[in-house]
């Protein structure tokens, strides 16, 4: 299990919860597990999410690797300037 | 509204166009003369795009008259080079990377141009004051500065 | 291999300063911007706006105009798409309102007509019957009970309930306890920031030449940062397929973010379908003032507790942005970047995105970060002043580093802020000596910077030179820095590649130049589409030696055996490979599409003397000194240029430019003259150390640099000004009548 820490707009789709446990061990996994476990974050995750991973942003890399002992934040697609 | 026959010399050319009585400069340079190097960025005469110059003296295209070029001698950033020589202003610009997205650098040419005409040795503060009418957004005008300084050393050292 | 293991030491042209590529088309006069260009039988449109901030459309009637001379048609609400959700459709809504007015400038039809002037006389023709409602353009106004609701059912799910209407999205952020924090504390200080918004005050307004058929197929010719994003939302506004829409990036003079979207594209378009003629559309000064996006103004609450030896113990933060009227003020950057630059354990930030009565914001290079760092770097000021503390010695001790977890949540990776902190202090700029009426002033700042999809193709011609197509428009000489990319890859010339902004139906999708991203992602798939070049080069080679493709490797632009047991051949050259390519095999063309995941963040520190006269209330600024970290640049004169440019714009955001609204909601200073940028006698040479902090996820380490400069100037102008005047100063622009009245307050009590 690696711990997911949400932004607060996804919270409300996912029982109020700012961190869920997730069984994964690629971002791919990550994010289609969190689906099917909280149906209402699909549309946010289409939209466009990042993945820092350890720090490392992922912008769409499904296949990258987690670990149980990752640091795993959703972060909104960033627009820039 | 009936047109108004206009003969006038731009860059040395002897030209003659019809204009609406409410165009400006501006508007017959770049839509009747497809000379669309002095740019429009405010119509109002705040920006300096679209310097030019009119019997030696600098203006702001979109704050004349087509009608007023009529006999008049017109300058253009498209006139300052010599063929296939740029002027020392335009090489030091490049020399320098004193332009970034490049819309301002031809009326900041003409106007510069201008004020080398006027004084061969001018100080920061001089080319900063002359140049006050011309707005940049990328550069913050450092490499701007430093370029038009530049080419009035080299322009100096050639005469 | 994995990038970070791949980043390079030594270059041969990186890190060169040649001459840009599009240098003498631009100071010729030469270079096609987007009015520049015109086609035969075109037609020429103009926008009716709205003159109310808030207004029932009951009624428009188009048929005096259509009656005129000259005009061709009309085009309203209904000629666009009418089955559009979300974001879509708040794009839409902003280019053409459907029966609302949402602020002062809002498009409401077009026509197009023969020449400019019958399009702009027509305009006056079109009668619209509005029906005035109450409006609100001010942040805190908008969210407080009584006021007007813009629009109804626009909030998501994270706005708590009992909130106005007005506000629409909400943001948290942060770690610890900043209650306990604060209790650790020797001092706790927390105070209110303003922020008016500031247009991006491109020169070039926005202008656009469309071709469309009743085939719905079509041609757009535009000054865009992101052409295939126009195809894309262009299609989906129009109702057409985005593959039959061929966007042309023009030259685009100036963007800093307010050209990431669309206004009159889709209009123009529309007007083409209708007359079945090409049209073009250019704004005039005041309507790109008032009806694109400039920044969200904003109203802040910052508070940090120190101790007396200096270190930070709690930060905590309220961002509240308004982003005209529809959602998506950057809220959540302003929040996640204001205490990014400082490890703490006790951090919370929250924000508020509001709409108002204003138009629709747009990106502004960094889009939220300045105002956050405004409000931290002002308050971390102050407490070092309080305390007796040198502030960059504060920054340092509470520096962010590798592995410090983020203010916005994760670890930071390989990060340059101590470096540009060091550089900051030993610079001789820190410790020159200070008249009276001068006052210093520090910041940091920092900016995330992105990735996105990104598609690069080089082609090889006959006698060896090189033809790289990038979907990323050039709005800073970054055609001088791929060329430069492309050449150190290849171990060939600068001079011998061309760099070329490609249509969009020439590669695959690149996501739009912003978010500092060029440089870092079109370089990267430039040097990974020469390493695929390199690849065909030396199977050819190797194919002419009749070795295997291994025992061939690619040394200063050469294809050379491996080794000895590989053979004894000359080595060819990349032109030798090239000029025999049509009977070796066929054209050879290297290409690389990728969404690479390494953008790296990056940090700034600025250095700021400035001096208040206390009769006028005007300031001027002294000094300036940039130190940011580029990780590598890549031609530093157009480095140099971004960092000169972020802090001349954040001198003019700080000290000057600033929406005015009347009491009818109007825009009161649509124009240069009274919304005024910057002039070349306003500032000094602005001096710059550029840093280099390799980023990791870059073959050649580098970091975007575009945004980041614009992040400290606000908070490093109000600093100096402040010390200067001996009144802290909380409220953008810092124009003569705030300083007085700041002077008088703190006179006069």
């Amino acid at each position: 299990m690696v711990d997911v820490v949400l932004w607060a707009s996804l919270r409300p789709f996912a029982n109020d919860q700012e961190t869920v446990p997730v069984e994964a061990s690629t971002v791919g996994e990550l994010l289609r597990k969190l689906v099917v476990a909280y149906p209402g974050l699909e549309p946010h995750i289409d939209a466009g999410v990042s993945v820092a991973v350890d720090g490392r942003i992922i912008a769409s890399g499904l296949t990258e690797p987690i670990n149980p002992a990752s640091e795993v934040v959703l972060m909104q697609r960033l627009k820039g300037g | 509204m009936s047109m108004i026959h206009v003969r006038t010399t731009v860059n040395g050319d002897e030209i003659e166009f019809v204009c609406d009585p409410r165009e400006t400069m501006l508007d017959a340079l770049r839509d009747r003369l497809a000379l669309t190097g002095a740019k429009e960025g405010c119509g109002t005469g705040d920006c300096g795009a679209c310097s030019i110059t009119l019997n030696g003296r600098l203006v702001c295209a979109c704050l004349m008259l087509a009608a007023e070029a009529e006999g008049g001698e017109i300058g253009t950033v498209e006139g300052i080079a010599d063929g296939e020589n740029l002027h020392a202003l335009q090489r030091k610009f490049l020399e320098h990377a004193a332009l970034q997205c490049g819309v301002c650098t031809p009326g900041i040419l003409v106007a510069a141009k201008s004020l080398l005409e006027r004084n061969k040795n001018p100080s920061e503060t001089e080319i900063r004051y002359w140049l006050a009418g011309n707005l940049c957004r990328c550069t913050g005008y450092d490499k701007i500065v430093r370029a038009v300084s530049d080419a009035a050393q080299e322009l100096r050292e050639c005469a | 291999m994995p990038l970070d293991e791949a980043t390079h030491k030594e270059f041969k042209v990186v890190g060169t300063r040649p001459l840009r590529p599009d240098g003498v088309d631009k100071v010729t006069g030469r270079a096609m911007f987007g009015a520049d260009m015109s086609a035969p039988g075109m037609l020429h449109a103009a926008i009716l706006r709205s003159p109310h901030a808030h207004a029932r459309i009951v009624g428009i009637d188009v048929s005096r105009a259509l009656a005129a001379s000259g005009v061709k048609a009309v085009v309203t609400r209904p000629d666009f798409a009418g089955d559009l959700k979300g974001e879509s459709w708040n794009v839409l809504e902003n280019v053409m309102a459907s029966d609302r007015a949402l602020y002062d400038g809002h498009a409401v039809a077009a026509v197009a007509a023969t020449t400019q002037l019958a399009a702009r006389d027509a305009l006056k023709l079109i009668d619209v019957e509005y029906q005035p409602l109450p409006h609100v353009t001010d942040v805190d106004e908008a969210m407080r009970k009584e006021a007007p609701t813009i629009r109804e059912g626009v909030a998501d799910a994270s706005v708590p309930k009992g909130m106005h209407p007005n506000v629409v999205r909400y943001h948290e952020s942060g770690h610890g306890d900043v209650e306990k924090g604060f209790q650790e504390a020797d001092l706790v200080l927390e105070r209110k920031f303003r922020t008016e918004a500031a247009h991006q005050g491109y020169i070039e307004p926005h202008a656009c030449l469309a071709q469309m058929g009743p085939d719905s197929k079509g041609e757009l010719w535009c000054c865009t940062q992101g052409h295939f994003n126009v195809a894309k939302v262009c299609a989906s506004l129009l109702g057409i397929d985005a593959s039959q829409l061929r966007v042309t990036a023009s030259e685009i003079g100036g963007g800093f973010g307010g050209k990431t979207t669309v206004f009159i594209e889709p209009v123009a378009l529309a007007l083409s379908r209708k007359t079945n003629r090409p049209v073009k559309i250019v704004m005039n000064r005041a309507e790109v003032f008032r009806a694109t996006g400039p920044t969200s103004s904003s109203s802040i609450n910052v508070k940090i507790g120190m101790t007396k030896n200096g270190r930070i113990t709690a930060g905590e933060g309220e961002f509240r942005l308004q982003g005209g009227a529809f959602p998506g003020s950057p809220m959540e950057f302003a929040a996640m970047c204001a205490f990014a630059p400082y490890s703490l354990e006790h951090v919370r930030n929250v924000g508020w995105d509001v709409i108002c009565n204003r138009p629709k914001q747009a990106a502004y290079r960094a889009p939220g970060s300045p105002m956050g760092a405004f409000a931290v770097e002002s308050v971390i000021d102050e407490l070092c002043n309080e305390l007796g503390l040198d502030t960059i010695e504060v920054r340092l001790k509470n520096a962010s580093r590798e592995g410090t977890k983020a203010s916005f949540g994760p670890k930071f990776d390989r990060i340059g802020l101590v470096e540009t902190l060091e550089a900051a202090k030993a610079h001789p700029h820190y410790s020159a000596s200070l008249k009276s009426g001068q006052g210093r002033g520090v910041s940091c700042g920092f900016w995330f910077n992105h990735s996105g999809e990104t598609a690069v193709s080089l082609a090889l011609s006959e006698d060896g030179t090189v033809s790289v197509s990038v979907g990323t428009p050039d709005i800073g000489g970054s055609r001088a820095s791929i060329g430069l990319m492309a050449a150190e890859a290849l171990g060939i010339d600068y001079e011998k590649v061309r760099t070329t902004i490609a249509d969009t139906a020439t590669l695959g999708y690149n996501d739009i130049s912003h978010g500092s991203r060029v440089t870092y992602a079109s370089g990267l798939a430039t040097i990974k589409a020469a390493s695929d070049t390199i690849d065909k080069l030396c199977s050819r080679a190797a194919e002419e030696w009749g070795i295997d493709r291994e025992a061939v490797v690619w040394e200063e632009g050469h294809a050379r055996p491996a080794g000895p047991n590989a053979g004894d051949f000359e080595p060819m050259s990349l032109a030798r490979i090239a000029s025999r390519m049509g009977r070796t095999g066929g054209p050879i063309v290297g290409h690389y599409e990728t969404t690479p995941e390494g953008a790296g963040v990056s940090f700034a520190t600025h250095l700021v003397d400035a001096e208040v006269d206390r009769e006028t209330g005007a300031t001027k600024i002294l000094r300036y000194t940039v130190v940011q970290d580029a990780g590598k640049a890549i031609h530093p004169s157009y480095v140099e240029g971004q960092y000169q440019g972020g802090a001349a714009q954040g001198i003019g955001w700080a000290l000057n430019e600033e929406y005015i609204y009347g009491e009818d909601g109007r825009l009161q200073n649509a124009g240069f003259l009274d919304y005024r940028i910057p002039v070349a006698s306003d500032l000094p040479m602005i001096d710059t150390v550029i840093i280099e902090v390799p980023n990791p996820g870059h073959p050649y380490g580098v970091r975007g640099v575009g945004e980041t400069s614009i992040c400290p100037p606000l908070a490093a102008i109000a600093n100096a000004v402040s010390n200067a005047a001996g009144v802290r100063l909380t409220e953008l622009p810092m124009s003569p009548p705030r300083i007085l009245k700041a002077l008088d307050e703190a006179e006069n009590g």
